[in-house]
């Protein structure tokens, strides 16, 4: 019925632009990061990435930010998620107000969230209108890296959790209302019921979801300048600053890779964990 | 002239085979039903005539034009699909004079056939829906409308009425005959109903595994079937089945008696004998035969179905179904004495599956 | 003896009301959530420039337009703007007119290599995309396409496939074949079907994928930064602004940001969640 030609044609464009424009920069990458300006594999450019003062701090700093936002971010949108499904009237307003951060580019919510920590900001407004403070706190400057730290956390819940949100909310729209009647017919309760059929027949989105939220929270890069400008080193943040002021490129792949090397290990990770066998799905 | 002829059609898919060697020919506005089970290749036959799928050999020839290497639109057949596939962003007459349309028909052309196949099929007052608006009912009766409105020479329907609920089922099949009888199609119509077949066909292909074990009218299929398979398949309830073996010269024991059966060499075959062919002893609406010389059936269960009653008993061991007339009063753990009715016994071989003569 | 209640898809036993005020408190309190830090954007981008630096702010701003109008004259801005414009366009094309066809290739065909193919898209998930701008901002200079709406729309175009063809997948796999191959008895060939039948069926949902390409180009920030210097979008821009230009330039320039994504998220709404849930399966 037709050429047998036809599937490879429709897929060759995609497939061209992904060699093009993915795999060969990808394979640049990685030989910036290994050979020098004279063709010689050498490990100089990791020596010099990883005795840069910064390094260890940028790596710990973004780590622990990944470390801190996913998981609080998996439950707060698995809340969120269960909240919606028990909803009627309504959910299409609600849904569609909590997927607007979807929309925001992670710049303007690092510009948003500015608007409320810095120093004539409206956090510190509050906090004097209702008398707890009678100065305006500088909470982004350079001596506070903590409270920059939190800034940054509550801004990337607040832009992020959608994307959780989104592929969690799919996902469990896929389980049939049928398994929560069985269940509460054999004597389960709320609770039971989310953790023994909401959660186990969740795993392929929420593996879906952690996957996407872990290897985003390592790219992290416009909402750390925003607030904190250069006080909060991160490895996203490194790349800019080795590729641009300090022309060195070959650094700056160095870095990429370590991004590169962290979040694969974190998808396979991921991946094996939340494992679940094909006939086990719903 | 329409007639088709399958030549030697296979198909495999990968290590499977769907269809073995299929030959088959349908005259000119004959109706051929494919009856089967799922799985038997009855559907990848009809699309295979279709051209939705290529045989992996064999040629299949319609008139006199081969057409295994063209594409569907060039066949000049029209296609009624189990989910009636009816376009949903088009009402219901853009819908049936869809064919119409790609086939360039003039206008006043188009209204003219939609309008009277849409009488046909008793839709003229639904041409301004959408089929989102319309029922399954009606919504199978478009894609009939669709099919017959393009006037094609070949007509295929791959299991039209399974989605329908059981009375409706009951009368579009009514409706079907009656549209189809006059529209002067050669038709072929997948089912795994057996009533539809036998209500409908002028001729019935059963198949299994892929094969088509036999071919012939709805009498002859059901009174005389060619192998074992159809007897199992065909009649509800179906045939029943008793080993048989040889007491020489033509005589074969059933069930502790002597009965006539076919001159063969071998040891064991097996008989077969209707539920509604089987004459009970003291049984109303029974002929009487003597209870000696007559065989035994233990009762296990008794199914009052309104028209009749079913029994189903153990012969030899073996599960039999008995049909007796409503007013019988049996019930379970009664023994019934019985005998065939002689023109209706049929034989099998075993090995072979087929019939003996 | 507590009521079962049926709420939405599955049942909810509430213990008299207050599990009730519960839920609805917690609703309410994430959609503020959600909601009060865009209007606090809001209220600094229609206050003057003093009412911005002021301190402490007012919840409610006296409505004035002068930090806008500076951002819309500031020099640059314009520009920016309508480079935004045009790469998110020219993404936007891009990432339909390759993903489309893949897509529906997916979702009708099974041939050698689809599985290769569904991996090489998968992965591309599992990748830290900007990254890919550093390299080829070596190589955009040697073939004179540095500095490039085209070139820029290239990298964005990588980023917004997979999920383009993700959509397109999900979507065409939810029309049955029947309807292509009905239209095939009735005389049509393989374009046709897709033309007449298919085509009119997807196009919401094409729209929608276009638009999310549309919004991921519009909103990316650190490829944008790396491969622009003179014809800076607005994420660039404003990145590099951020830390000399004065405070109601970056929140206005933020609100431009932010405003039409939230038009925009509220037309593909659908099609978000239809995406994951069948690639989920």
């Amino acid at each position: 019925m037709y050429p047998r030609s036809l599937p490879y044609l429709l897929l060759l464009p995609s497939t061209l632009f992904l060699c093009v424009f993915f795999l060969y920069p990808f394979g640049l990458v990685a030989w910036q990061a290994f050979v020098t300006d004279t063709g010689q594999f050498t490990s100089e450019f990791f020596v010099e990435m990883k005795s840069h003062w910064k390094f260890g701090t940028a790596l710990t700093n973004t780590l622990m930010l990944a470390l801190a936002v996913v998981p609080f971010q998996i439950c707060l949108a698995l809340y969120m998620a269960t909240l919606v499904n028990g909803m009627k009237r309504g959910r299409d307003l609600i849904l569609y107000i909590w997927t607007i951060p979807l929309g925001i580019s992670d710049l303007a919510a690092g510009i948003i969230w500015l608007a409320v920590f810095e120093q004539t900001g409206f956090l510190n407004s509050m906090l004097q209108g209702i008398g707890v403070i009678d100065q305006p706190m500088s909470l982004l400057s350079y001596q506070n890296t903590g409270t920059i730290f939190l800034a940054i956390l509550l801004a990337e819940v607040w832009r992020a959790t959608a994307i959780v949100l989104v592929i969690l909310v799919a996902g469990m729209g896929l389980i049939p209302k049928e398994y929560y009647e069985a269940a509460e017919v054999f004597g389960a309760g709320r609770w039971k019921r989310f953790t023994r059929i909401t959660l186990p027949l969740l795993k392929p989105s929420l593996q879906t979801a952690m996957i996407l939220r872990v290897i985003l929270a390592f790219e992290v890069f416009a909402v750390v300048v925003a607030l904190g400008g250069t006080n909060l080193p991160v490895l996203m943040g490194e790349i800019y600053t080795w590729q641009f002021d300090l022309q060195d490129a070959n650094v700056a792949a160095a870095y990429a890779l370590v991004i590169l090397v962290i979040s694969i290990a974190c998808t396979l990770l991921i991946m094996w964990g939340l494992r679940t066998p094909k006939g086990a799905r719903v | 002239m329409a007639e088709i002829k399958i030549k030697n059609v296979a198909k495999q898919y990968g290590n499977v085979h769907a269809l073995h060697s299929i030959d088959m020919t349908i005259d000119d506005q004959e109706f051929m039903v494919l009856l089967g089970a799922s799985g038997c290749g009855k559907t990848t036959l009809l699309r295979i005539v279709a051209g939705l799928e290529t045989a992996t050999t064999g040629e299949v020839w319609i008139g006199d034009k081969r057409v295994d290497q063209l594409p569907p639109k060039d066949r000049g057949i029209a296609m009624v699909f189990q989910n009636y596939a009816v376009f949903p962003h088009l009402t219901v007459f853009e819908n049936i004079a869809f064919g119409l349309r790609m086939a360039r028909v003039d206008q006043a052309e188009v209204d003219r056939r939609v309008e009277r196949t849409a009488t046909l099929m008793h839709i003229e007052g639904l041409l301004k829906r959408y089929s989102g608006q319309l029922s399954g009912g009606q919504r199978q009766r478009v894609a009939v409308a669709r099919a017959l409105a393009t006037e094609p020479e070949v007509l295929l329907m791959d299991e039209p009425l399974s989605n329908l609920d059981a009375l409706l089922r009951m009368e579009m099949r009514a409706e079907l005959k009656t549209v189809l009888a006059e529209s002067k199609t050669t038709t072929i119509y997948v089912t795994h109903d057996q009533v539809e077949a036998m209500s409908m066909a002028d001729r019935i292909a059963i198949m299994n595994g892929g094969k088509i074990v036999q071919a012939s009218s709805a009498v002859e299929v059901y009174r005389n079937p060619a192998a074992h398979f159809v007897g199992s398949f065909i009649g509800n309830p179906p045939m029943n089945f008793l080993n048989a073996s040889n007491s020489g010269d033509g005589l074969w024991t059933v069930g502790g008696i002597k009965v006539k059966g076919p001159d063969s060499s071998k040891q064991t075959i097996q008989f077969a004998i209707r539920p509604e062919d089987i004459v009970v002893h003291g049984q109303p609406g029974n002929g009487s035969s003597s209870s000696e010389n007559s065989l035994t059936a233990a009762v296990r269960i008794v199914e009052p179905l309104g028209s009749h009653l079913l029994a189903s008993c153990k012969v030899d061991e073996q599960l039999f179904r008995v049909i007796l007339d409503s007013d019988a009063q049996i019930k379970p753990g009664d023994t019934l004495h019985w005998l065939p009715q002689a023109d209706r016994v049929r034989w099998f071989d075993p090995e072979t599956e087929l019939a003996i003569s | 003896m507590s009521t079962a209640h049926r709420f939405g898809s599955f049942p909810v036993q509430l213990a008299g009301s207050w599990h009730r005020y519960l839920f609805t408190g917690a609703v309410i309190l994430l959609c503020l959530w959600v909601l009060v830090p865009i209007y606090l954007l809001l209220v600094n981008t229609l206050s003057s420039a003093e009412a911005v630096a002021a301190y402490p702010k007012k919840p409610f701003p006296e409505i004035d337009t002068e930090s806008l109008q500076f951002f819309m004259n500031y020099a640059g801005v314009g520009q920016a703007l309508w480079n935004s414009i045009k790469v998110a366009t020219v993404t936007m094309i891009l990432s339909i007119a390759a993903g489309a066809p893949a897509g529906y290739a997916l979702s009708r065909f099974d041939f050698r290599g689809k599985d290769t193919f569904r991996i090489l898209v998968l992965m591309t998930r599992a990748f830290p995309l900007p990254l890919l701008a550093l390299p080829l901002a070596v190589l955009y200079i040697r073939i004179g396409l540095d500095d490039s709406v085209l070139g820029l729309a290239f990298v964005h175009t990588t980023l917004a496939l997979p999920f383009a063809v993700l959509i397109t997948f999900s979507l065409f796999s939810g029309i049955p074949i029947e309807l292509e191959e009905a239209a095939w008895t009735l005389g049509c060939n393989r374009f046709q079907a897709f033309y007449k039948v298919i085509f009119p069926l997807v196009l919401p949902g094409i729209a929608a994928s276009a638009i999310f390409a549309f919004v991921i180009s519009w909103n990316e920030v650190f490829a944008a930064a790396v491969l622009t210097i003179e014809n800076r979008t607005l994420p660039a821009f404003l990145l590099q602004g951020l830390s000399d230009s004065p405070m109601h330039l970056k929140f206005a320039g933020g609100a431009v940001l932010v405003l039409p994504a939230l038009l925009f998220i509220f037309l593909v709404r659908k099609y978000l969640f239809s995406m994951w849930g069948i690639a989920n399966r």
